[in-house]
């Protein structure tokens, strides 16, 4: 089978810089894939591209099989995109706008699924508002809507959780994780790491242009092994023999680092030797955020 | 073709949306032009045999209407979508650069031809209109509101800010509308500005479409028509060109 997303060596450079230098991925079909990355490392761009909003200089790209610049019209219709940007045509209701995007796929009488888009978006009470008198959130809400007219096997969200509230932000992951159950294929990038954590099977990580991992979330949880214990302690005074573990306190407690679950009985024997009493203890694995960030740090030394 | 349908019945939609600025402003200018001009230079012209000032006004107003608001339809649609950004509602969907192409212009004609239409039915009322050859009067509001259509594109793409094109159209329609010979026949020039008249192209359309009404111009309707249809022909060439590249869309 064609997977839903190939990219193959693409380059797009500004001028001097090198947004995207040389990108490949693959992502296959009914996939719940994250994209991540600092600002400005690429994701929009390579969004954009595969879009065809932006023109790669080298490379190319595929849609379900479909060159994203030789077969534009099967590609974009294979497609739904979320835009980044809170953006809306200010002399439309939500209703007209639909309407207007479905009739540009070529949809004449799509009246059906844009009501179960709106039902779904919960946004029916809004059908005839004008987009203008729309809070941000619900124009978000919209911009999913306008991205799913054509009932893309592809859809894909740029930071569609950016300036959500939270209430908002679980029922649009409820809708999407459906959307994705009924078998599209869902490419995500986001800012919340949490969320990618729960939501993506695969992520692949983009600093400065380039690819630096590209694995399944839990292989890539389980890439830096080690755990966390969190301490409270009576007195409040961290005995010197575990200094070199600590990596974070503050008056919660503190948390160390362990390899290993033998390292915790030295810690316990190393707190018995000192007198101190333990109030509160509490094991963490380490989360998305941790990886992230560890990933784009080895890169850079 | 539906989705051409669609993003011309969008600009359709988008122009009536706001009709009391797009449609019935200018043809409140057009009859303001025709008071005043008309009243205070009634008695001391008359271009053509036969032909009093205000008779002569009137075509000339209703075709600056069709060539302004044809220009104002498609530049300041695209201006706008792509400075809010929802100029990606388009890019993203199949549409081929013809669609685009066709579905910009086909709704600047529209609206040049209602201004220009609205504005003939206003002023009607108060001057005696001929209306010799109607072909002829179709054919210049077609060919003006098409090019200017275009052009309308054309500075659309080009711009990225208000200003820059309020620049093109304050630097460039209005001075070459103005010179056109809307309120003045070419005959009442001297020689040298006879001359760089007829280098303006929008004379041309001007020229031509008051033929239709009076059957008297300063060059004949067939010249004026050649001219203009060769422009429109190369300038539609050169857009759908620029659409097709993605000039200032597609980065």
């Amino acid at each position: 089978m064609v997977p839903a997303i190939q990219v193959e060596q693409v380059v797009k450079r500004y001028g001097q810089l090198h947004a995207l230098a040389g990108v490949s991925l693959e992502i296959e079909r009914g996939e719940f894939f994250g994209l991540l990355g600092p600002n400005g490392a690429g994701k929009t761009t390579l969004i954009s591209i595969l879009a065809g909003l932006n023109i790669a200089t080298g490379g190319s790209a595929r849609v379900m099989g479909h060159d994203v610049v030789s077969q534009y019209r099967e590609a974009r219709r294979a497609l739904g995109v979320v835009p980044q940007e809170l953006v809306f045509d200010p002399f439309f209701t939500v209703r007209e706008a639909l309407t207007i995007q479905s009739g540009y796929f070529g949809l004449r009488d799509n009246r059906a699924w844009i009501d179960e888009v709106l039902h779904n978006l919960d946004l029916t009470e809004k059908a005839d508002t004008n987009m203008r008198q729309l809070s941000g959130g619900m124009k978000r809400r919209v911009l999913i809507g306008q991205a799913l007219v054509h009932k893309p096997p592809v859809i894909v969200l740029d930071e569609p959780t950016a300036g959500v509230d939270v209430e908002l932000r679980q029922t649009l992951w409820q809708f999407i994780r459906r959307l994705n159950q009924n078998g599209h294929t869902i490419v995500l990038t986001t800012h919340y790491l949490e969320e990618a954590e729960a939501l993506c099977g695969r992520i692949a990580m983009l600093k400065q242009g380039e690819i630096v991992a590209n694995d399944t979330t839990q292989n890539l949880l389980k890439r830096f092994p080690g755990f966390y214990v969190k301490l409270k302690l009576d007195p409040q005074v961290l005995p010197a023999a575990l200094k070199p573990l600590l990596t974070h306190a503050n008056e919660a407690g503190f948390r160390l680092a362990l390899s290993d679950y033998f390292e915790v009985e030295q810690v316990m024997a190393a707190l018995r030797a000192a007198g101190a009493k333990v109030l509160e203890m509490e094991v963490l694995q380490p989360d998305l955020e941790e990886v992230f960030v560890k990933i784009m740090n080895r890169q850079a030394a | 073709m539906s989705g051409f349908y669609t993003l011309f019945y969008k600009e359709w939609l988008r122009f009536w949306k706001v009709s009391v600025q797009t449609v019935l402003a200018p043809m409140l200018s057009a009859l303001l032009f025709l008071l005043v001009f008309g009243h205070t230079l009634r008695n001391t012209l008359e271009p053509y045999p036969g032909v009093g000032y205000s008779a002569f006004l009137v075509p000339g107003l209703a075709m600056m209407s069709v060539l302004q608001n044809a220009f104002a339809n498609s530049s300041s649609s695209l201006m706008q979508s792509k400075m809010t950004g929802n100029i990606i509602f388009v890019l993203l969907p199949p549409l081929s650069h013809r669609e685009f192409f066709f579905a910009y212009l086909l709704a600047a004609v529209a609206r040049g031809l209602i201004c220009g239409a609205g504005v003939l039915l206003f002023t009607v009322w108060f001057v005696d209109l001929r209306f010799d050859h109607p072909l002829w009067i179709v054919i210049f509001g077609l060919l003006g509101s098409g090019i200017m259509g275009v052009l309308g594109i054309i500075a659309g793409l080009q711009s990225d800010k208000v200003d820059q094109l309020a620049a093109f159209q304050n630097f460039i329609i209005l001075p070459l509308t103005f010179l056109s010979g809307v309120f003045y026949s070419l005959h009442s020039l001297p020689p040298l500005w006879q001359g760089l008249s007829h280098l303006n192209p929008f004379f041309y359309m001007v020229d031509g479409f008051r033929y239709g009404f009076f059957g008297i111009g300063d060059v004949s309707p067939w010249i004026s028509a050649t001219i203009v249809a060769a422009s429109l022909l190369a300038l539609s060439f050169l857009t759908l060109w620029l659409i097709k590249t993605g000039y200032k869309l597609r980065h």
